[in-house]
């Protein structure tokens, strides 16, 4: 080829791609760019991917309401599926590559131990929409599911109210389950249960052969006194261990069994026939009576579009997560974290039982509680409700290490894990 | 502003407490406003206060509260049988009978009860039973007052066990006076009534005695009462035991299954399969698909899974024969990549076509609920019919060996690939069949396992390591090794379990397993035969 040629076809490529990038810059700032952190398969896959589609739904809205600070919102989905480790890397992808701005995502606590170095070191905030064991507050992570006094001691307030005498702990080997037990093992402890009425067990994620235990529950809730059984067991082992307990005929009414991370989408896929009466404990059931909430589900089910999908707590707290996430920035008037970090505090939005949920210091929220048990459909009728809000408790009140501890992100303080008593800010937030 | 005015001037109107029943049966409405409304203990007296009534239709009403059938029509007040059609309800009046048409979910208000009031209506029903015709539901009531015994139950049976004339039923009443004669003031009563409990196996009564026994103030009931006791206890152990046997012995049979495919392919042509695992999950994906095709019968889509699910998975396994290993024999390394990657794919190719979440296969009618033996030994039916099912694959995979012209074939190449060859017998053929086979038999356990545990694209991934083990420990290429092995495993499983924690109870089982093969290189039972690799 001629030089002259390839100069006018190099000159013509070389123009191209810049016009291309050009372009393609400024579309980048024209949009704010939401990661979403849901693990789309694998043994969690049956509760993070409807809040895959919730967030995705939330960005549609609000970009059908003119975006946020004039730009529009761009959702970038990435499948950590249920690989703790890869959590961490694809937050780093998130954040590093696709350059995004706030993380909604996360569901097991080790999931979200995996992520925090990583929003610590980069500075993005993830907002956490899952009950989980509390122990923990971090600059860069507003946590909108249940702290342990928003969900579990309030739900062992009521077995106890009902006359239960014995208490078996079940839950899935790891943190969630262990802190979450070690916390309620000295609660009952405190309220005068003896250690031989309290049976402890775990079991790794997955897990489907649940005869044994099973058949030890029923053994231990033959001895005469009132039995339940608190489950802190997450994803789909959850699904094997009903099929058990309708199987083995362990009725509620003869042992209830209060789960805290099983809800209307781990329920939607088993016969609930059997399960009638056996309970959990939520800040929100898709059966709650409020205008707000049934316009929710109507715009849920259309955007999905299908009739027979539920909605459930954690979807709630990305609906409070993300409205907030949105007052503050407008607030604040940049998404820049630090900025936000300050205006996000004190932030109230609607919530979906008809109140509002405010946004503490601590980056917990305030949540009603509610006990629902089990019906036929799949649904929750609510036997039992807090008048009030609770704030989240981060640092629970009933662990010796964590008792005099208080985090607060707002100045003067700006401290995750504060000593009341010495007056130092450990410092280590994780 | 003037409808506003117009609204206030009506609630002022309006009477405080609207009534939200009306019937036109005051007794019936009086109770069901207590029970519409919102306070649980009132609800559980009005309960009683309708049990307690003669109305005719008392029970129907309470049976209806019990499963959600009765509902309150709010528009107009009355009380609805309420079956559902689709998406609404078929509302018929409770009392009248008469059709009121359908309506939305809405419409329809349910009596809301918690778990107290279920173990209310529960005692309810079971007080009407005592007087049933049936003697199956008197001895159900019966043995309901056994878990939940209280000193007027002794009232109410007297003079019931002397009308009563089914043999059984007689004998639970018995059962449930002695229990209560066992506080009785009367020393010599007290003996007559441990005598009287000392067969019972019911937790009520080891408590009872076990009270007795330490705090008795009569030497000789003290002594008799922990006599007994001691007696029951050891009989309580004893079906302990045969109870976690059966539990080791279903978990042997799942691992069986999942291996015994794995026996074969491993054993006769010595290749590592890492795909069987998968194998097993397209197996559980056929039974899934076939669901999903007839929808209304569980029980003979499940039963026309196994064929299909063996030619499904026996098919893919002639496949990754005929296009995969045959080129890598006598290579097992290569083998062992090659088939690691089949098995990556096949995961990837479940994700893309079907979904990457679990996907729900229901269990039929007959898999659901369990068999009662006595009071503390019940058998799951699902897990019967697993034991039951491993042992017929067992013996038609055995008959196929021992006594078909394949199955000699396949014996002769496993035990000496030369001479067989020498005598005609195709080999490749042979070979390629015998993948099929064993694939196939994968398939069928993915069946079973369908009805166990959730099916999603890493199902197999949950099985490779167990089906390893088990043929390792059985002794390659032999069949009883691994019904032997598999048993055995699960069976040491389970007893480890209650006090090692289902983990630990895994990792023993790994550890122990090593530690023969250690001692025993090749296995339980290891392949005899002059050319037999050593």
């Amino acid at each position: 080829m001629k030089l002259a040629t390839r100069m006018r076809k190099l000159a013509l490529a070389v123009s191209a791609v810049s016009a291309l990038s050009v372009s393609a810059a400024v579309q980048a700032a024209d949009t704010i760019k939401v990661g979403i952190l849901h693990s789309l398969s694998g043994t969690m896959a049956i509760s993070e991917t409807t809040l895959k589609d919730t967030m995705l739904m939330l960005i549609e809205e609000q970009n059908k309401k003119g975006g946020l600070l004039g730009k529009k919102l761009e959702p970038v989905v990435v499948d950590p599926a249920s690989d703790w480790p890869l959590f961490a890397e694809k937050t780093r992808e998130l954040i590093s590559k696709d350059g995004v701005d706030a993380i909604f995502g996360c569901w097991t606590s080790v999931s979200r131990k995996s992520v925090l170095p990583v929003v610590e070191e980069l500075k993005v905030p993830l907002f956490y929409p899952v009950q989980y064991e509390g122990e923990e507050s971090s600059k860069y992570v507003y946590y909108t599911g249940a702290a342990p006094n928003q969900q579990a001691i309030p739900a062992v307030d009521y077995l106890m109210d009902q006359g239960v005498k014995r208490w078996v702990l079940a839950g899935t080997d790891y943190v969630y389950p262990r802190t979450t037990n070690k916390i309620l093992e000295a609660y009952l402890k405190g309220k005068g249960v003896a250690a031989d009425d309290i049976m402890i067990n775990y079991t790794p994620f997955g897990h489907s052969d649940w005869q044994s235990i099973v058949a030890d529950i029923k053994k231990f809730g033959a001895a005469g006194k009132k039995t339940a059984v608190v489950s802190t067991i997450n994803g789909d082992a959850n699904v094997p261990f009903y099929k058990e307990l309708g199987n083995q005929g362990v009725t509620a009414d003869a042992i209830p069994v209060v789960a805290f991370s099983v809800g209307e989408e781990e329920l939607s896929g088993i016969d609930t026939k059997p399960l009638v009466g056996h309970l959990a404990a939520w800040n929100y059931f898709m059966s709650v009576d409020a205008e707000v909430n049934e316009e929710f589900i109507e715009a849920w089910q259309k955007f999905i579009k299908s009739e027979d999908r539920v909605t459930n707590d954690p979807m709630e707290a990305h609906y409070i997560g993300f409205n907030m996430w949105i007052e503050a920035v407008k607030k604040a008037g940049t998404t820049d974290p630090e900025a936000v970090s300050d205006a996000i505090v004190g932030v109230t939005v609607p919530n979906l039982s008809g109140g509002v949920s405010a946004m503490m210091p601590n980056h917990h929220i305030t949540k009603p509680v509610l006990i629902g048990e089990i019906q036929e459909d799949g649904q929750f009728e609510i036997v039992w409700q807090t008048s009030g809000l609770v704030a989240g408790d981060a640092w629970s009140d009933f662990l010796p290490g964590s008792k005099d501890l208080i985090a607060s992100w707002r100045a003067p303080l700006s401290c995750g894990n504060y000593n009341v008593k010495t007056a130092k800010c450990s410092g280590q937030n994780y | 502003m003037k409808f506003l005015s117009v609204l206030i001037l009506c609630l002022l109107i309006m009477p405080v407490h609207a009534a939200k029943v009306e019937t036109g049966d005051p007794q019936v409405d009086a109770v069901f406003e207590a029970l519409i409304g919102s306070n649980f203990a009132e609800k559980a007296s009005a309960l009683k206060q309708l049990a307690a009534s003669d109305h005719p239709q008392r029970f129907e009403l309470i049976e209806g509260i019990f499963d959600g059938r009765l509902r309150l029509h709010k528009k107009s007040k009355r009380l609805v049988w309420a079956e559902k059609q689709g998406r609404k309800y078929l509302a018929t009046d409770a009392l009248s009978g008469e059709q009121l048409g359908e309506f939305k979910k809405r419409k329809l208000k349910k009596v809301s009860i918690n778990n107290k009031l279920r173990g209310v209506i529960k005692g309810i029903i079971a007080t009407r039973d005592l007087d049933s015709e049936d003697p199956a539901l008197r001895l159900k009531s019966v043995q309901a007052m056994l878990a939940n015994p209280s000193p007027d139950q002794v009232d109410t049976l007297i003079p019931r066990l002397e009308k009563e004339t089914d043999p059984q039923v007689r004998s639970a009443m018995q059962l449930v006076l002695s229990l209560a004669n066992l506080g009785a003031d009367d020393p010599s009563e007290r003996l007559k009534a441990v005598d009287g409990v000392s067969d019972s196996l019911e937790s009520a009564v080891r408590q009872k005695l076990g009270e007795m026994a330490v705090s008795d103030p009569d030497v000789t009931v003290k002594k008799a009462a922990a006599s007994a006791l001691r007696k029951i206890e050891d009989r309580v152990d004893l079906f302990g035991h045969i109870e976690t046997l059966f539990f080791g012995l279903s978990l042997g049979s799942v691992l069986v299954l999942a291996a015994i495919g794995l026996a074969i392919t491993f054993g006769v042509m010595g290749v590592i399969n890492m795909a069987h695992g998968e194998l097993i999950m397209l197996g559980a994906y056929t039974t899934y698909l076939i669901q999903q095709l007839m929808p209304e019968s569980a029980g003979l889509s499940l039963l026309l899974s196994i064929p299909a699910a063996f030619m499904v998975s026996g098919l893919v396994g002639i496949g990754i024969e005929r296009g995969v290993i045959r080129f890598l024999y006598g290579r097992p390394l290569e083998t062992l990549l090659a088939t690691f990657g089949i098995s990556l794919i096949l995961q990837q190719l479940v994700r893309t076509l079907v979904s990457p979440q679990n996907v729900p296969v229901s269990n039929p009618e007959f898999m659901s609920g369990f068999l009662q033996i006595n009071s503390v030994l019940s058998l799951t039916y699902n897990r019967l019919y697993i034991i039951l099912f491993c042992m017929l694959v067992f013996v038609a995979l055995f008959m196929i060996l021992k006594r078909t012209r394949l199955g000699l074939q396949v014996r002769a190449v496993s035990q000496n690939r030369a001479m067989a060859r020498a005598m005609g017998v195709h080999s490749s053929r042979v070979d390629a069949l015998t993948f099929g086979l064993g694939s196939g038999i994968a398939g069928v356990a993915g069946v079973a396992l369908s009805q166990l545990t959730n099916v999603g694209p890493n199902l197999g991934q949950a099985y490779i390591v167990d089906s390893f083990m088990v043929v390792v420990f059985g002794g390659v290429g032999n069949l009883w090794g691994t019904l032997v092995g598999g048993l055995s495993l699960g069976i040491a499983n389970k007893f480890m379990e209650p006090w090692a924690g289902a983990v630990m109870a895994k990792i023993l089982i790994l550890v122990i397993v090593i530690l023969f093969i250690q001692k025993r290189p090749r296995g339980l039972f290891p392949q005899k035969g002059r050319a037999a690799e050593g």
